[in-house]
């Protein structure tokens, strides 16, 4: 981004190599596109998220093909899949072990909302018991639909105050 | 392996206690419940039904007795033939039946799903316990008394369900999907939800 | 093997130790949210050092009820169940539950509608195995064959989305029928892409048939005996891989295979190699068998015409006769009128014997259903195969085993 063009509004001579933006700005670009997943694949899409990550819909495009089963290196925890009460504890002890910050998107109808398994195994959806930033719906959804989720939360974070979340008392 | 006469005879001469059963496919049988392991070993080195593909359970509703029948099914790689066996479980609240799992290995986990879902006890099993369901949930899932949308209670791990507040709850159908009663008029049979727990007319289960 | 780890000198050092010195043994969860396996399973781990001693699989992670779902669904409004109980061949689950429900109907369905429901679970087999593959792949190590195998897939999925509308979960079967004719063009593009697969197959099989470290990983390890997998009601290429030539294709033929030429791959030793060999072998004989049906298409009806109470009729006599919108009417608010009765079905799905064990007290609604389902018997030989085992060993035993939980917990 250095060019000679001193109209930019800094002087390179000067002031060197330096760029000035709003910290908010930064943070969020940093984090917007490197959004590493943790796939919570339970079900059927988790296959339509492998899809995702493969190479024909490849969500590398979008800096996330990381998609690390370690909660403390991931970003995102996608739910892809449905939530059984069996499974339901231990979705939420592993976003308890993401790190912050942290977002949900939850894949699927059954993530969202437990889907058509309306029954008494099934938890009727995942907002229950982990806090959900964006949902996909579609049975399962279209690998398309899952990265215009990823690009939604991309736009959602995108317009967070990272900066004084970071250096608040409480978030 | 192969008999000269044909399986009902060859059943019914070994094991007089066996009755044929109404099937619409393969020969099935009706055998008491003490008799039932005798005939599998029976089936499975005599008769050459190496394969014992499915074993399950049928609930027939708290009023009729006897309540619960476990159902096996085997087949017979050499003859390519199934048969079916059916046996009532002797006591209606509280089932037993005697296990299989020394004739197939394989019986142990399918036992476990028939506890799990009808609370059906296997007399002899290594490890009776909870397979499907996890291992503190009150309830037998596949009894017809119990709803569809299940009944509340205390998510498995008790931790979580503190720090989020949440516990099992029941999941009526108010909505869908219809289903129609046929045999009633057209008013009471028309499509409405067979499955409530609870709903605006009747309350919420204590 | 090609280094052999075992040290008869310290073993039996260790075996003549008295009891305190043993040493501790590690308690150790896989799963359930685990990269390899392959969805939702936990196994609970005893373990001495990295040597497997007790393994126990728990799971109903994924038990949805859909048994208890099916008392009290119409037939027909069940099949979008059975599209996800093995959800990586979701037409041949259809084909299997359409089957099962006919059968309690003495249905028979015209020869076209056999020959669609054939084609298109054959492609189903190649689509599992390929995703089978791929997982196995991944779990040993190698990246490149599920990018070879997810491409190959996304071309079966357009082919499925043109027939069906969905990439899968297809729920494309009915009771008595389809839900749809094939498009226009449709069994040539089906030809075309066999024409281009089989290549890419092979290329994709020589990644790992002759590839050292999968030899290394696979060959000898998780040794399945004949009376093992038979005692433990194995099924599929787990079952065939241990030399047992059981496939019910050949055996006990419905919808119309007697009337196909293909062989049915059997292993002979049992190991990780052999089920992954079956595989490999198996899709190169389901593009056998889709290249006899694209031969030979048979036309006519592709449902059964006069089964009145059970199939809807055609939607331009639905909306013009008096007769066929009641038909219509009956069959979706009631169900398609099945007789009283018990019937067992099984058919030769991807991952071994999908069976439905239906009783129907008559009609539009079962009274019991139960669902054989292929992955819960063969993850049962798990607490005995894992034993003596290293836990990388395991991973590779649970690629070659090929479940899927979906279908295992229902």
């Amino acid at each position: 981004m250095v060019t000679a063009n001193s109209e930019l509004g800094y002087n390179s001579k000067i002031e060197g190599d330096v760029i000035v933006t709003q910290a908010d700005a930064a943070i969020n670009w940093l984090r917007t596109n490197s959004m590493w997943p943790m796939p919570m694949g339970l079900a059927c899409c988790a296959i339509e998220l492998m899809a995702t990550a493969s190479s024909r819909f490849d969500i590398s495009r979008f800096g996330a093909e990381v998609m690390r089963f370690s909660p403390r290196q991931s970003d995102c925890m996608i739910v892809a899949g449905t939530v059984t009460y069996k499974m339901a504890p231990v979705v939420r002890r592993i976003y308890d072990q993401m790190a912050a910050p942290k977002w949900v998107i939850a894949m699927g109808a059954c993530a969202s909302s437990g889907g058509m398994y309306r029954s008494y195994a099934t938890l009727q959806g995942v907002d229950r018991i982990v806090p959900v930033d964006v949902y996909v719906s579609g049975c399962p959804p279209r690998p398309e639909a899952l990265l215009d989720a990823l690009m939604k939360l991309q736009v959602k974070v995108r317009g967070e105050q990272a900066w004084s979340k970071q250096f608040k008392a409480t978030a | 392996m192969t008999t000269d006469v044909d399986l009902p005879t060859a059943v019914s001469q070994k094991f007089p206690s066996a009755t044929p059963r109404a099937s619409l496919d393969c020969p099935a049988f009706n055998v008491p419940g003490a008799d039932a392991v005798a005939l599998l070993q029976f089936l499975r080195d005599v008769q050459g039904f190496d394969f014992l593909m499915d074993l399950t359970a049928i609930d027939w509703s708290a009023e009729k007795s006897p309540r619960f029948t476990v159902v096996w099914h085997l087949y017979s790689s050499t003859k390519h033939s199934y048969v079916r066996l059916a046996a009532d479980c002797a006591n209606d609240v509280d089932p037993v039946m005697p296990t299989s799992v020394g004739i197939w290995a394989g019986a142990d986990w399918h036992e476990r799903e028939c506890y799990d879902m009808f609370g059906i006890k296997f007399a002899g099993h290594p490890d009776l316990r909870r397979i499907l369901m996890w291992d503190g949930y009150p309830h037998f899932p596949l009894r017809k008394e119990f709803p569809l949308a299940g009944l509340p209670t205390t998510l498995p791990d008790a931790e979580i369900g503190a720090e989020t507040g949440t516990g099992v709850i029941s999941a009526p159908m108010a909505g869908g999907p219809f289903v129609a009663t046929p045999g009633e008029p057209m008013g009471e049979a028309e499509p409405r939800a067979k499955d409530e727990a609870w709903n605006e007319r009747t309350p919420k289960p204590e | 093997m090609a280094t052999d780890f075992s040290f008869p000198d310290a073993a039996a050092k260790a075996a003549a130790l008295p009891k305190e010195f043993e040493p501790e043994k590690m308690s150790l969860s896989m799963g359930p949210s685990h990269p390899s396996t392959h969805g939702v399973l936990r196994i609970q781990f005893e373990l001495d050092g990295e040597v497997v001693t007790k393994a126990d699989p728990v799971i109903g992670y994924l038990h949805r009820g859909d048994e208890k779902i099916a008392e009290n669904m119409t037939y027909n409004q069940f099949v979008p169940y059975t599209d996800r109980l093995d959800y990586i061949a979701p037409l041949a689950n259809n084909m299997a539950y359409a089957i099962a429900v006919e059968r309690l109907a003495k249905l028979e369905v015209p020869a076209r509608c056999q020959a669609i429901r054939v084609l298109t679970a054959e492609m189903a087999r190649v689509s599992s195995h390929l995703m089978g593959l791929g997982a196995f792949g991944i779990d040993v190590g190698a990246w490149s064959v599920f990018m070879y195998t997810f491409e190959e897939r996304e071309k079966l999925y357009k082919l499925f989305e043109e027939l069906t509308g969905a990439r899968f979960t297809t729920s494309y079967s009915r009771i008595g029928g389809l839900s749809r004719d094939v498009p226009e063009g449709w069994i040539q593009r089906v030809d075309a892409f066999c024409d281009q697969f089989l290549p890419i197959l092979d290329e994709i099989l020589s990644m790992l048939t002759r590839n050292k470290i999968f030899l290394d990983r696979t060959v000898g390890i998780g040794v399945i005996s004949r009376e093992d997998a038979i005692a433990y009601g194995m099924s599929g290429p787990n079952l065939r891989g241990s030399g047992v030539a059981m496939d019910l294709r050949k055996d006990k033929p419905y919808s119309g295979y007697e009337q196909y030429e293909f062989d049915v791959p059997v292993g002979g030793k049992g190991d990780c190699y052999d089920r992954y060999l079956c595989r490999g072998e198996e899709m190169k004989q389901s593009i056998r068998i889709i290249r006899q049906i694209v031969k030979n298409f048979p036309g006519g009806d592709w449902y059964a015409k006069d089964a009145r109470k059970i199939f809807a009729p055609p939607k331009d006599k639905i909306l013009t006769s008096m007769e066929e919108l009641i038909n219509n009417f009956m069959i979706v608010t009631e169900g398609p009128q099945m007789p009283s009765g018990e019937v067992y079905f099984e058919a030769e799905n991807p991952k071994g014997v999908l069976g439905f064990y239906i009783v129907s007290k008559g009609g539009g609604v079962p009274y019991r259903m139960k669902i054989r389902s292929p992955s819960f018997c063969n993850l049962s030989i798990l607490p005995k195969l894992c034993v003596g085992n290293m836990v990388s060993d395991v991973v590779s035993i649970l690629g070659s085993l090929d479940f899927v939980m979906g279908e295992c917990d229902r």
